[in-house]
């Protein structure tokens, strides 16, 4: 579902903020945290204000750089404790004020607004940006509505245009990122109105889909931690699906089935294929066939070589923490099984991955 | 009373301990009390952590039930008297612990199906790592086989599940100031299930489950883009041990398909009688195992375990079968032809799922 994340590699990402840190001088700059969430009264605001209390226990000295103008109410005696730097005129945070208070900390609320023309910043993310820049750190808080990647997702299900975003990068390159999850408010059961229930479900969604980037970003910083650390072994947190391109393979009933799979366990699915050296004309042709399903379906296609395909598939598969790999039925019995398939190959030495193996 | 009408059941989904799970629950057991609502305390472990028992007072608590066992006494969630108390919501913490022997009921999660029955509304906590079908990649990831499991579909029953979510440094920090436990049980947790790369994986097991929970309580069903045929998945139930891993596995997938599971065992007597101690036990176990779960299992009658079990495929519609992997085999035994590889040769109009081991990453 929240598929898009992928598109990047973690390597990519890790490349993208690596290379942003160098060129702010990482050192001194401020820490970031973002508290997401997927609808306005799900506790963001408190969350917020929780960290900033228990921050200032700690001795850190934590400002109001912006808050929604109508916080509900059990929160309002938080922010009466604590200073607030005011907005200015047409709701944008005055960065001039925090960079000359210089506090330890500041509060963020509702990253996605656009500053009015005449601003340092078109957006308050970049605000946040100079902010952390200037070695204050950042308390923010998001719904995944804004997330700019998310944008056409997220407006199937509220049918609502998304004018104001944040780009996804600058959220994955938080320090920390938590979700603030709650159930969605509940109709009324005597009167369950239409409008009532759709309200629900939409809220469900965005829920799930919070749910889902949230986890997506904990991928990333997953693979991140295994490469710094040298940790070649891909543990499956999420389900990862490899479809073997063979000359008989039923490659339409595999890819339909991997993408049912895929999406519900919203996870990925790869196609690869083996290059093998001496291939009968039919045997390319009906090659030639199958790779055109993959890519008509849209799947990008891994040309893999090696001299044992099952070894170069296994190895493929561990390199990406696949956890399912698909394959075709093998063609041969008796005998020939005898001295061992590239089937069994996979079964006995695909450690941590199960085979699927498909009819013809 | 208003007789029959169930309880409801929240649960507050977490990724390890000290990532604040009661203290989120007991902080709405406060606003449901200040908004009038009968609430009490029917199981709370303190732990030792002050903000949390701090978070409890003003809440009545129903005094635990003693259990002596062996030679020392034990205290455990006295369902009775809260039963007999009978408050709107009760608030019971650690939902997949298992009662000391001699306890009415051997897990907490059945003392609760007790007060849902009876129409009391439950808060309750648990991690993500005791959810039964996670079982064997939980042990992958960490290393620890975790014994107190809760079942998928008593999770599934739950009105809500929330994910209660804390950044795994912060839970790290919250460790080393010895919050979560003291000192010496910290250091010991830093050095296992605490390491780094164990929690930000746990933590994304837990996002993912928590939104297929959601997902599972959408208020319609949503039709699949693709027509999806209807999956019926079969399990070859043996005395491998690896088999339980098989049903965790099979059921994991049935649910997320909304398949149909059935577990199967093969015997030529058409019952275990013929089996040796052993090897019967374990079969019992894993068909046991497999009813918990609340997977269907027969004893299927037949000499040949293959063609047995593809021939009950065959007749049920049976889209998938899911089997352990074959034993691996070196040339002079080769021709002592393992089942698995016998059904993988049948069954060649079938889905034939070989679930691999899942051993634990070497840290």
């Amino acid at each position: 579902m929240a598929a898009d994340i992928r598109r990047k590699t973690p390597e990519e990402y890790l490349r993208e903020c690596q290379a942003e840190e160098e060129a702010v001088g990482a050192q001194n700059k401020g820490h970031l945290k973002i508290f997401l969430g997927y609808a306005s009264g799900v506790g963001k605001s408190f969350r917020m204000l929780d960290e900033a209390r228990r921050r200032r226990e700690r001795g850190q000295d934590v400002v109001v750089g912006a808050m929604q103008p109508q916080v509900p109410a059990e929160v309002e005696p938080l922010v009466r404790k604590l200073e607030v730097i005011p907005l200015k005129a047409g709701n944008a945070v005055d960065v001039e004020a925090l960079l000359h208070r210089q506090p330890a900390a500041c509060i963020i609320d509702g990253l996605a607004y656009d500053n009015p023309p005449g601003f340092r910043n078109a957006t308050r993310w970049q605000d946040v940006k100079d902010i952390l820049e200037a070695g204050i750190h950042v308390i923010a808080s998001i719904n995944v509505q804004y997330v700019a990647e998310l944008r056409e997702q997220v407006e199937a299900i509220t049918g609502k245009h998304v004018s104001q975003t944040v780009p996804l990068s600058f959220i994955q390159c938080a320090d920390e990122i938590e979700i603030v999850d709650a159930p969605p408010p509940e109709a009324p059961m005597d009167r369950p109105g239409e409008g009532m229930q759709e309200h629900a479900e939409r809220l469900s969604r965005l829920r799930e889909l919070a749910l889902l980037v949230t986890a997506d970003i904990v991928d990333c910083q997953l693979n991140d931690y295994l490469e710094r650390h040298g940790i070649k072994q891909r543990v499956g947190a999420s389900e990862r699906i490899l479809i073997c391109i063979t000359p008989r393979a039923n490659l339409r009933e595999m890819m339909e089935f991997g993408q049912i799979i895929a999406q519900r366990f919203h996870g990925e699915l790869a196609v690869a294929y083996v290059k093998q050296g001496n291939i009968s004309p039919e045997d390319q042709s009906a090659l030639d066939a199958r790779l055109a399903i993959a890519n008509a379906a849209g799947a990008h296609v891994e040309l893999l070589e090696g001299n044992d395909p099952a070894e170069t598939l296994l190895e493929f598969a561990r390199q990406r923490g696949i956890t399912q790999l698909f394959v075709g039925h093998t063609q041969r019995t008796g005998i020939a099984r005898l001295k061992g398939s590239p089937l069994d190959k996979l079964i006995w030495e695909g450690h941590g991955i199960d085979v699927c193996v498909f009819p013809h | 009373m208003n007789g029959q009408r169930r309880g409801k059941l929240k649960i507050y989904m977490g990724y390890a301990a000290g990532v604040g799970k009661t203290y989120k629950m007991l902080e709405e057991a406060q606003d449901l009390k200040a908004s009038g609502i009968d609430i009490v305390v029917g199981y709370f472990e303190p732990h030792g952590r002050q903000e949390t028992i701090a978070k409890t007072e003003g809440l009545e608590i129903v005094p635990r039930r003693q259990i002596q066992y062996r030679d020392s006494r034990f205290e455990e969630m006295d369902t009775g008297a809260i039963l007999a108390r009978h408050p709107q919501v009760s608030v019971v913490d650690e939902f997949p612990h298992t009662n000391v022997p001699g306890s009415e009921r051997g897990k907490r999660w059945e003392d609760v199906e007790v007060l849902l029955a009876a129409g009391i509304d439950v808060l309750t906590t648990m991690n993500i790592q005791h959810l039964e079908s996670l079982n064997d990649q939980v042990w992958q990831i960490s290393g620890v086989r975790v014994r107190e499991t809760v079942p998928d579909w008593v999770v599934q029953q739950a009105n809500e599940v929330v994910m209660v979510d804390l950044t795994p440094g912060a839970l790290l920090h919250r460790l080393q100031r010895g919050v979560v436990y003291e000192r010496g049980k910290a250091e010991r947790a830093l050095q296992n299930f605490f390491r780094e790369q164990n929690l930000v994986a746990l933590r994304e097991l837990a996002l993912r489950q928590a939104a297929h929970e959601v997902e599972h309580r959408m208020p319609e069903e949503h039709p699949v883009p693709s027509p999806l045929k209807r999956h019926r998945i079969l399990v070859l139930v043996t005395a491998d041990p690896k088999t339980a891993m098989v049903i965790r596995r099979a059921k994991r997938v049935s649910d997320f398909l909304g398949a149909e599971c059935f577990a199967v065992t093969v015997q030529n007597t058409g019952d275990l009688s013929g089996l040796a101690t052993a090897d019967r036990e374990a079969i019992e176990r894993h068909l046991n195992f497999a009813r918990n779960l609340r997977i269907e299992t027969r004893i299927l009658e037949g000499d040949d375990v293959a063609s047995t079990l593809v021939d009950f495929g065959r007749r049920n519609q049976v889209t998938q079968i899911f089997l352990t992997r074959p034993r691996r085999k070196t040339w002079p035994l080769a021709f002592s032809i393992d089942p698995a590889q016998k059904v993988l040769d049948l069954a060649k109009d079938m889905l034939v799922v070989i679930v691999s081991d899942r051993d634990p990453a070497k840290p």
